[in-house]
């Protein structure tokens, strides 16, 4: 028997918050101190994962199925963003033959 | 699986504390996956092995999107993210044959404003998250049951396909898009 407690009872929406947050900000750091291009891409996959979680939250706290419809949006945006970072990286690659950000720093190729 | 979780409700009193208990044990368990996950993706230095990590994020995200009654997202997540994007990244890793990361300083104003910056910004949404989930109180709103509120793939698409589905239809321009301007980038220059 866990809980006379009542915060045991259900997940309180916060959690869920305080984890999409958190992973935010992974993100956000990861961005900051990777600097191999690929890995910073990732870090900003993160980012998009973690609001999709608090959409997810949301959308289940005040039982709105448009907020997960967004989530659906985000998700197909983020493959096509994907597909075409990917393609930027490969191109910038054939031009530079590094991935290394601090070299990557002029637009032109 | 949820509709017999479902049927079987508050009867008895003690598969209702199951229940509880489960929840609080799968969320413990893939919150934890999850930031594992991603602390292992900033720690590691060859990017394919940060890929792997993003992979374990985007599944255990997977089965908190179930524990939320999210169940086409759940499934487009695995589909979606865990699968054709990151089968993307690892495949562009390996194409590049990408090395493990050199280190350099990096900026210094990203060490000294950045990572304050970001723990701020960790500390203000999580107290927004918590004021707002005192102001709540107990209310049914502000607690997440397992089982509770499944939105169904039909409830989903059923607005997806009425009020959304203009929006819907651009998407698979952007998308057709997307594929000619990946196509155009990546394509060996003087083969045009």
């Amino acid at each position: 028997m866990i809980a006379p407690n009542p915060i045991f009872d259900q997940i309180p929406n916060s959690w869920y918050l305080i984890l999409s947050a958190t992973l935010f900000i992974l993100g956000v750091i990861g961005f900051l101190i990777k600097r191999n291009l690929v890995t910073v891409f990732m870090s900003i996959e993160l980012m998009l994962n973690a609001v999709n979680l608090s959409f997810v939250t949301f959308a289940h706290q005040w039982h709105a199925v448009k907020g997960q419809i967004f989530v659906f949006f985000v998700m197909m945006v983020a493959a096509a963003e994907a597909a075409v970072g990917l393609a930027i990286i490969i191109a910038i690659y054939r031009a530079r033959a590094t991935l290394n950000v601090d070299q990557i720093d002029l637009m032109k190729l | 699986m949820w509709e017999i979780t479902n049927l079987h409700q508050p009867t008895t009193k003690k598969p209702r504390v199951e229940k509880k208990r489960m929840h609080l044990v799968l969320f413990i368990l893939f919150a934890g996956f999850c930031l594992a996950g991603a602390i292992n993706l900033l720690l590691q230095t060859h990017p394919i092995n940060s890929a792997l990590s993003l992979i374990v994020v985007m599944s255990s995200l997977a089965v908190l999107y179930l524990l939320l009654g999210a169940e086409f997202l759940a499934a487009a997540q695995i589909i979606v993210y865990a699968g054709a994007v990151m089968v993307l990244f690892t495949f562009v890793v390996m194409l590049l044959n990408v090395g493990e990361e050199e280190k350099t300083h990096g900026s210094k104003i990203a060490k000294t404003l950045g990572f304050p910056a970001a723990v701020v910004i960790l500390g203000v949404l999580a107290t927004i998250a918590l004021e707002t989930q005192k102001a709540l109180g107990s209310a049914p709103a502000a607690q997440v049951a397992l089982g509770d509120s499944l939105t169904t793939t039909q409830d989903l698409s059923r607005v997806l396909f009425t009020d959304m589905l203009l929006p819907f239809e651009v998407t698979s321009v952007l998308i057709l898009i997307a594929i000619l301007g990946a196509v155009a980038l990546a394509r060996k220059e003087g083969h045009s």
